[in-house]
Order: structure tokens, then C-alpha cells, then sequence
């Protein structure tokens, strides 16, 4: 197997597919938010360089190449450097598994649309996650600077602890698919989408992934009032660029997750199964039978495209969290409400396969329903307890 | 030699030397990050013999949560500089008696009874991906529940400790 070039050819062709998929697009994230940013506080947002601010994107790169680079006296030279690197590779090597279309065939073979087709798929995404914490801490620690240090601490105790209830999201997916694999869980969510099935759970890893990528309003580590600009205070030019294009990849690949996981990854709606809209779809032009591969990795963008506003609107429209809410929030509210969640679905699958019941199974959305609201009315009361309190 | 050969021997140097880097580095930051290292290419040996699942966990557990703690507490702490004299002055000493105790004995179960015991499962045949997985769960949830369950307390004991141990006392009226 490893003596076939052709196969070697074909990895190396869809990595870097994905590598300038993800380039491109944390280009273009940047255009789209600072234009979607704008448009919700009433501005007009970057509209210069190019039509409607197109090119903007490069110009900002052009300006960041050739700024001047500055390390401090006093940093560890050695881990200021890799610091960037470390933080970039992980947002990276991440969207490997993330499968963004079935197969086509061409040149007398089938190609599949996805790097990497690994059975512990969903593992590697949490493995990969978890690495992707030392980068922002190390590049806090090696400034050399107190703000830069206090914004690397605070970014590895809260990825810790929102990594728990991301886990656990996760492994609410892969019971509802039963595998780990990326592809088994897409083509699980054939019919249903699993924030259907499972809304809480969908909602649960949302707010953990916006935490993980340290975006607001969880963005603590960076909370430019306290600590300047937190872990990359001390950071200029290409090194800065690193992070700012770290932290957007990390954005588009963990959309990317969330609609592979929750949203029906590259598939259609339910309802357009059967339908010209559908991947299996297979029309004939003359004597060539063609599939609808194509429409795959078109789905897996719009959905990337949609839940990415999502995130802007967040950071549009909420305050940040103080540090210790976000913490408490992180520890007494998101990890028991995913334990419920995780054990909510096992049991509702559990005992619709036992009693041959789909009530049991259709018990799930309803009963985790009811719990959310209930953790939502618990929040409530008890902020209004300590409002009072302090009244 | 066979291309697996050659990466086993690189992924090998590789294990070795950060593992002499995180023994011998005077920063606990850099030990704490050989370390990461080390974990990473015994993941990658773990990948190797065909147990993605371990592997995986290796690096999640270990490399993702364990060490990030690590790091966490030492710059908590401002400990990164260890002092250059020892604190111990006997230890190195005993550890260089022990280290060669140690080899002694690798050596002697290699040369002596090196020979494999009982049937090798090649990788090809365990690893059979998917379904290796569900046969793992289904040998830890029936065959092992107790050892499982057991540990499962003993975590839960520990956590427990450690909220008790950080918990104000509450003030009496």
C-alpha cells in the first residue's frame, strides 16, 4: 500500500485542498465578520480595497508582512518562536477527519472527499483540541510580560474546563450514531438531524466550542480592557498574524465540526432526500451516469456560512462574562447539564430498543427539553437571588 | 529494511531523546513540554501497533489534560528555574544504582525470555477498526464492570477530597 504513488498523490492533493480551503476562508472569515460586525452596530465596516471591501483580506496582509517583528529582551527566545507554530499546526491538522462529501470517480478511480477516514474520528477531534491549549499558554508564559501570563493562564483553565462538557456533547453524538466515526454519524442524520433529536445537546456544544475558541462572549483571555490584547500582547507582525489566522481557522473548522456532528454534516435536509437535491442523487447525461458528489461540499459550506454568523451575532450583541461566572458556569452548570443530556439519550435509546417503542426515543428531545429549561429557570432564580442580596 | 523499520527507529530516537531532555532540562517548563513530546510519540507507537482508541486517549488524557495542568500549576507557581545545586545529595547516586539495576534486568528478560509467549495477534487482524472498538467496550462493561466501576469511585473519592480541601467553612449565624 505504501509503495502506491498514485495514493500518496491523492492525500497530498486533498490535504492541500483542505490547508487553502481553510487559508481562503480565514481570509475571507475576517472580510465577513468585520462586514456582518458593522452591519449589526449600524456602520458601514471595511468597503475600500476592492468592491464592497473584497480585498480587503489582502491588503491586510501585505500591511502584516511587512511590519516589523519585535521580541523582548526578556523572552525565551526559543518558545516566543515555536509559540505561533504550536498554535496554528492543531487548527490545521484538525479538519483531517472532517468528511466533506461522499466519492467520485475520475481518472479511473474513486476519490473520496475526505482526508483521512479514521474509526476514532470523533476522539481525534477531541485529542486535537485538547493540544490545542499550549500554544496560547506558551505564548503567554515566554512573553515575558504579566498580562500576557495572566492571559495564557486563563485560557488553559477555561479550555480545561469546557473541554468536559464538549467531551461529553460529543459523546452524545456518537450514542445517537452509534460510532465514532465521522462518516457512520453523517449518514446516521439521514433522515433527522441530530439537533433535532438531541437540541440540548446541539446548544450545549455550542456554547462549549465558543468558550474553546476563546470567543466572546468567553474571550477572557484576551479581554483587551484588563490585559490589553492577553496571550499575543507582545506579538507584532507575521508572529501576531499567526494566531489572528489560528483563531479564525479554529472558527471555521469547529463550524465545521458542529454541522458534522449535529447540523447533517455534508448531507441534505431530510425532506430533499430522493429529490435533484439530494448526494445520492444520480441523473444521466447521455451515456454518463453523474452523482451529485458535488453538492456535498456545497452544503457543508452554506451550513459553515450560517452557524459562523451565528457566532458573530454573539459577539455582536453579548457582554463579556466575568471570569468567575464563566468558570462557574463552566463547572456547575454546563458539566451536570451534559451528564444529564449524554445519560437522557443512552436511556432513551436504551429502552426504545428494549420495548421496540419509538415513544421511548421521541421521550428524548422532550425530556432534555424540560431539563434545560429547568437549568435556565434555576440560572434565573438564582441571579436574581444574588441581585437581591446585594440590593 | 522496510519503510515501517525506518520510522520506528526515528519515532524511537525521537522517544529517547525527549525523554533524556525532560530528565536533564534545568526549566520545568521545558521538562513539562519533553514530556508532552514523550506522550505524543508513545501515541504514535500506540498508533503503530494498530490501537488508534489508546492512542487517542493516550493524547487526550495525558498530553491534553494531565500536562496542561502541569503547565498551569509551575507558572502558577513561578517555579520554572529548578536551583542548580541538589537538593538530595544521595539521590543521584541511588538513582544511578537503580538506573543500572534496571538495565540489568531489561537485558536479562530480553536475552533469557525474549522468546514470545503464547500467539502475537498481528495488528492487522486486532485493529480491524470498528469493530475492534465495540468489542473493547463490550469487554469493559461486562467483563471488567467491577475493576471499572471501582476506579470510577476512587476517582470520584479523590474529586470529592480536593472540593473539600479548597471549601471555605461557612460562617456559624
Amino acid at each position: 500500500m505504501l509503495s502506491d504513488w498514485t495514493l500518496w498523490l491523492e492525500w497530498f492533493i486533498k490535504a492541500l485542498v483542505v490547508i487553502f480551503a481553510l487559508l481562503t476562508g480565514f481570509a475571507y472569515l475576517t472580510w465577513y465578520e468585520r462586514r456582518a460586525l458593522a452591519r449589526i452596530q449600524v456602520r458601514i465596516g471595511p468597503n475600500r480595497a476592492g468592491p464592497q471591501g473584497l480585498l480587503q483580506p489582502i491588503a491586510d496582509a501585505v500591511k502584516l508582512i511587512f511590519k516589523e517583528e519585535l521580541v523582548p529582551a526578556k523572552a525565551d527566545k526559543i518558545m516566543f518562536f515555536w509559540a505561533p507554530v504550536v498554535t496554528m499546526v492543531p487548527s490545521i491538522i484538525i479538519a483531517a477527519v472532517i468528511p466533506w462529501g461522499e466519492s467520485f470517480t475520475a481518472f479511473g478511480r474513486e476519490i473520496r472527499l475526505y482526508v483521512a477516514d479514521i474509526n476514532v474520528g470523533v476522539l481525534y477531534l477531541m485529542s486535537i483540541a485538547s493540544i490545542a491549549v499550549y500554544g496560547i499558554v506558551l505564548a503567554g508564559w515566554s512573553s515575558n510580560n504579566k498580562y500576557a501570563m495572566l492571559g495564557g493562564l486563563r485560557s488553559s483553565a477555561q479550555m480545561i474546563s469546557y473541554e468536559l462538557a464538549l467531551g461529553l456533547s460529543f459523546v452524545t453524538a456518537i450514542i445517537l450514531a452509534n460510532s465514532m466515526r465521522l462518516l457512520d454519524i453523517v449518514e446516521a442524520q439521514k433522515g433527522l438531524w441530530f439537533a433535532v433529536i438531541q437540541p440540548v445537546g446541539a446548544v450545549i456544544f455550542w456554547v462549549a466550542t465558543l468558550a474553546e475558541v476563546n470567543r466572546a462572549p468567553f474571550d477572557m483571555p484576551e479581554a483587551e480592557q484588563e490585559l490589553t490584547a492577553g496571550y499575543h500582547s507582545e506579538y507584532s507582525g507575521m508572529k501576531f498574524a499567526l494566531f489572528f489566522m489560528a483563531e479564525y481557522q479554529k472558527m471555521i473548522v469547529i463550524c465545521a465540526i458542529a454541522a458534522t456532528l449535529y447540523f447533517g454534516g455534508f448531507r441534505e435536509f431530510g425532506f430533499l432526500a430522493n429529490t435533484f437535491f439530494s448526494v445520492d442523487y444520480t441523473w444521466t447525461l447521455g451515456s454518463w451516469q453523474i452523482t451529485n458528489w458535488f453538492l456535498g461540499p456545497i452544503y457543508l459550506f452554506l451550513k459553515v456560512v450560517v452557524l459562523l454568523f451565528g457566532m458573530i451575532w454573539v459577539r455582536a450583541t453579548w457582554p463579556r462574562i466575568r471570569y468567575d461566572r464563566l468558570m462557574a458556569f463552566g463547572w456547575k452548570v454546563l458539566l451536570p447539564l451534559s451528564l444529564a443530556i449524554a445519560f437522557i439519550t443512552a436511556a432513551g435509546i436504551l429502552l426504545s430498543d428494549l420495548y421496540n417503542n419509538q415513544l421511548f426515543f421521541w421521550a428524548i428531545p422532550v425530556v432534555s427539553i424540560i431539563v434545560g429549561l429547568f437549568t435556565v429557570a434555576m440560572i434565573y432564580r438564582e441571579l436574581r437571588r444574588k441581585a437581591n442580596e446585594r440590593a | 529494511m522496510s519503510l515501517e523499520l525506518i520510522f520506528f527507529l526515528v519515532l524511537a530516537l525521537a522517544s529517547v531523546v525527549t525523554a533524556f531532555g525532560m530528565l536533564l532540562s534545568r526549566n520545568a517548563i521545558y521538562s513539562a513540554l519533553y514530556l508532552v513530546m514523550n506522550f505524543i510519540t508513545v501515541a504514535i507507537f500506540y498508533l503503530m501497533l494498530g490501537a488508534p482508541f489508546i492512542a487517542m486517549a493516550q493524547i487526550t488524557v495525558y498530553a491534553g489534560a494531565i500536562m496542561v495542568l502541569f503547565l498551569f500549576v509551575i507558572m502558577l507557581l513561578g517555579a520554572e528555574r529548578l536551583p542548580d545545586t541538589q537538593v538530595l545529595p544521595y539521590q543521584k547516586w541511588l538513582a544511578r544504582v537503580l538506573a543500572f539495576i534496571l538495565v540489568v534486568e531489561t537485558g536479562y528478560m530480553l536475552l533469557v525470555r525474549g522468546k514470545p509467549q503464547g500467539e502475537i495477534i498481528p495488528p492487522e487482524a486486532s485493529a480491524n477498526m470498528v469493530d475492534s472498538l465495540r468489542e473493547m467496550g463490550m469487554t469493559l462493561f461486562n467483563e471488567y464492570l467491577l475493576p471499572f466501576e471501582v476506579t470510577s469511585v476512587l476517582l470520584l473519592v479523590a474529586m470529592v477530597g480536593a472540593i473539600v480541601l479548597i471549601r471555605k467553612d461557612k460562617k456559624v449565624g
